[in-house]
């Protein structure tokens, strides 16, 4: 597969970027930071992947992102598969403060994430179709009180990335809407872990899979599958006295 | 709460983040995967935060001709063997375990079943990247600010944090490995088989019974092993093995005498009479304990510390059963005890290895553990040899002082780079009186 991948320098990204590279997929970098990427390149490189060429993607800036798509597909002479897993993440207590954090992450997180989107989704059916695997959150689940804000525009993008699939499926286009549960990573590094915690190896796994499947939903780890198909049938007075 | 290997949990957190350089800009220690025993990567108690090296795991570069590879400090001994060992080459050193990084490997200089071959893994180091104390970012090497790169290797993380290694990797013929091994009867025949299978094996160790006594103290089975030829293995490389865990912490007393000695009697008699040869995934061979996750669980809530010394050759042939004497005499029980031969001394400043015999064994934390260490290390320090930090959390300063020459050495390395003992760990202010 040739995919352009946004975020893959850290957490989840990194560990799904590896599976890639190790099987023989042909990668592309987006990123912020081009000597990160780099650094990011050359590990996938020795892990067995071909080389993998780089270029500036930042979502907080969407200019960036035409130009970005374009020198991935040129590099790749084509493309299959474009993976967003960067975003911001912020606690509730830490946007409640910061009224400019809240802003940026709004925006970050559902604008600026389903126009990069976009971007993606219209070169993908241009070539006939290919997969948009995008991470959501099962933040985005339920109103839930410490991921008010962050929940809600991971709520924007997973209804996003559900439209999509139902108008352009028929057209080629495969969305994948991943929904991490926790998982440790530098994101969640000093937050209390809740059971069912995962790794991103495992994360990874599981969705590599969904892309190969197709499948335009898949929670990580699995299990929380289940525990988000509880709290989604919690009624209201119940979700007002719990702490999650 | 954060504890090393031996779960002596102490006050204090990690933090972790991919990008190494921040992390460390104002860090007081850095860790990686918490393997060692003791103190040595718990941060003092004054200032309790600990930079977590495991997500900054990134290959930087590996050149397959010379088998050189650069990495960041959190790559892990794991990641390594599963990347490299398909492709025809392994670690220059074979540790106990694999789930270290690259970072700690440096730091405590770890050196496993080929020392008397090819020595600590230091030798095999080639360039650090390190931040030092006074933020600055230095790369150092032999040619290179030498005397940091020396007192780094086995200085327990104590000059700086590291933050990338280059090191070589040696050439294997297959991913297989080709084993002997044989029981033998006491601590002298044990100690001589070793030195004899020195030559011709790369890869020895021994696991001793050390509750048996008179006769067969000391009683064993050796072994030994050497990766295989092309022609001797399975075309396939090994496969990812599966490993069970031991899923709560036991209760404290199922570690005792007798549980201890029953399992001793049981691993001696379950091997054969005669010489055993097969071919073993090199999991299997090097890392046993590695196939029981959380196997430190096995101690119970109070938790265990392992006591490693290494005994000199020049101390002569008794002194391992002098060793093992009092041991068991002080009634210190141990579920593995297990013996090594060293060869020379490696190039760190305080790297643990020297020409003779190392012994490592499991101490269950009691009430008289501080009393059986201290005695433990008076006799070390009478036969002239020495313990090694990573294992380490009850070492008196005095003693370590007392066995270990070179320290002043190193000392004023660390000094030169680093005046304030800014950089520091929970060992370092038990043994070197940081500021705690």
């Amino acid at each position: 597969m040739r995919v352009a991948f946004l975020g893959a320098t850290k957490g989840m990204g990194r560990a799904l970027a590896r599976l890639m590279a190790q099987r023989g997929d042909q990668l592309f970098l987006l990123g912020r930071d081009r000597e990160d990427l780099e650094r990011s390149a050359r590990d996938l490189e020795v892990r067995g992947g071909a080389p993998a060429a780089t270029a500036a993607c930042d979502l907080e800036k969407p200019e960036t992102f035409a130009a970005a798509l374009d020198a991935a597909e040129k590099a790749l002479s084509g493309l299959d598969v474009v993976v967003v897993t960067a975003g911001l993440f912020a606690t509730q207590d830490q946007l409640e403060a910061d009224p400019a954090l809240t802003h940026r992450l709004l925006l970050v997180d559902f604008t600026n994430t389903v126009a990069f989107c976009e971007e993606a989704r219209r070169r993908l059916l241009a070539r006939g179709g290919g997969t948009l695997c995008v991470f959501s959150s099962v933040a985005g689940e339920r109103g839930r009180k410490p991921v008010v804000l962050y929940g809600a525009a991971k709520a924007g993008l997973t209804r996003y990335l559900e439209g999509l699939d139902h108008r352009f499926r028929a057209a080629g286009l495969r969305t994948v809407c991943v929904k991490p549960g926790f998982v440790r990573t530098s994101m969640t590094d000093g937050l209390p872990v809740p059971p069912f915690a995962g790794e991103p190896e495992g994360v990874a796994r599981r969705v590599l899979a969904a892309i190969d499947a197709g499948r335009p939903v898949v929670y990580a780890p699995g299990a929380w599958a289940w525990v988000m198909f509880v709290i989604r049938r919690l009624p209201r007075f119940v979700m007002r006295r719990v702490r999650f | 709460m954060l504890s090393g290997w031996g779960r002596l949990p102490q006050p204090g957190r990690e933090v972790r983040s991919e990008d190494l350089v921040s992390l460390t800009r104002d860090a007081v220690l850095s860790r990686g995967l918490g393997r060692s025993y003791g103190d040595s990567s718990l941060p003092p108690p004054s200032r309790p935060v600990a930079a977590g090296s495991t997500l900054a795991d990134r290959l930087l570069c590996f050149d397959a001709a010379t088998g050189r590879l650069r990495a960041e400090a959190g790559f892990t001994l794991l990641a390594l063997n599963r990347i490299f060992w398909p492709r025809g080459f392994c670690a220059p050193v074979a540790p106990g375990t694999q789930f270290i990084t690259l970072g700690g490997m440096v730091a405590a200089d770890v050196h496993g079943k080929n020392h008397h071959r090819d020595g600590s893994f230091g030798n095999h180091v080639l360039r650090l990247r390190m931040r030092v104390a006074d933020g600055r970012i230095v790369e150092c090497s032999r040619d290179v600010e030498p005397e940091l790169f020396r007192a780094t290797i086995g200085g327990m993380g104590l000059t700086g944090h590291i933050l990338e290694v280059e090191c070589r990797l040696l050439r294997i013929p297959s991913p297989w490995i080709r084993v002997e091994s044989e029981r033998i009867r006491d601590i002298d025949r044990f100690i001589e088989a070793l030195k004899e299978a020195g030559p011709h094996w790369p890869y020895t160790m021994g696991w001793i019974d050390c509750l048996s006594r008179g006769r067969s103290m000391g009683r064993g089975i050796l072994a030994k092993g050497r990766w295989a030829e092309p022609e001797d293995a399975p075309p396939a490389p090994p496969g990812p093995t599966r490993r069970p865990a031991v899923p709560f912490v036991l209760p404290g007393f199922v570690v005792n005498r007798l549980s201890v000695r029953a399992f001793n009697a049981l691993l001696y008699a379950s091997h054969v009479p005669r010489v055993r040869r097969r071919l073993a995934h090199p999991e299997s061979f090097f890392y046993p304990l590695d196939f029981i996750r959380d196997w430190n669980r096995l101690y119970g809530p109070r938790g265990f510390t392992q006591y490693q010394c290494v005994l000199p050759d020049a101390a002569g042939h008794g002194t391992a059963r002098r060793f093992l004497d009092l041991l068991t005499r002080r009634g210190g029980a141990s579920m593995l005890c297990v013996i090594k031969d060293c060869g020379a001394e490696g190039e760190g400043l305080l790297s643990f290895p020297r020409p003779g015999i190392s012994i490592a064994l499991d101490i269950p934390v009691r009430d008289d553990t501080q009393g059986l260490v201290d005695a433990l290390n008076e006799l070390v320090i009478a036969e002239g040899g020495r313990v090694y930090l990573a294992k380490d959390a009850f070492t008196r300063a005095e003693h370590f002082r007392a066995m270990e020459p070179r320290l002043a050495a190193w000392t004023a390395v660390r000094r030169r780079w680093d005046p304030e003992a800014r950089i520091r760990s929970a060992q370092s202010v038990r043994l070197f009186g940081d500021p705690a």
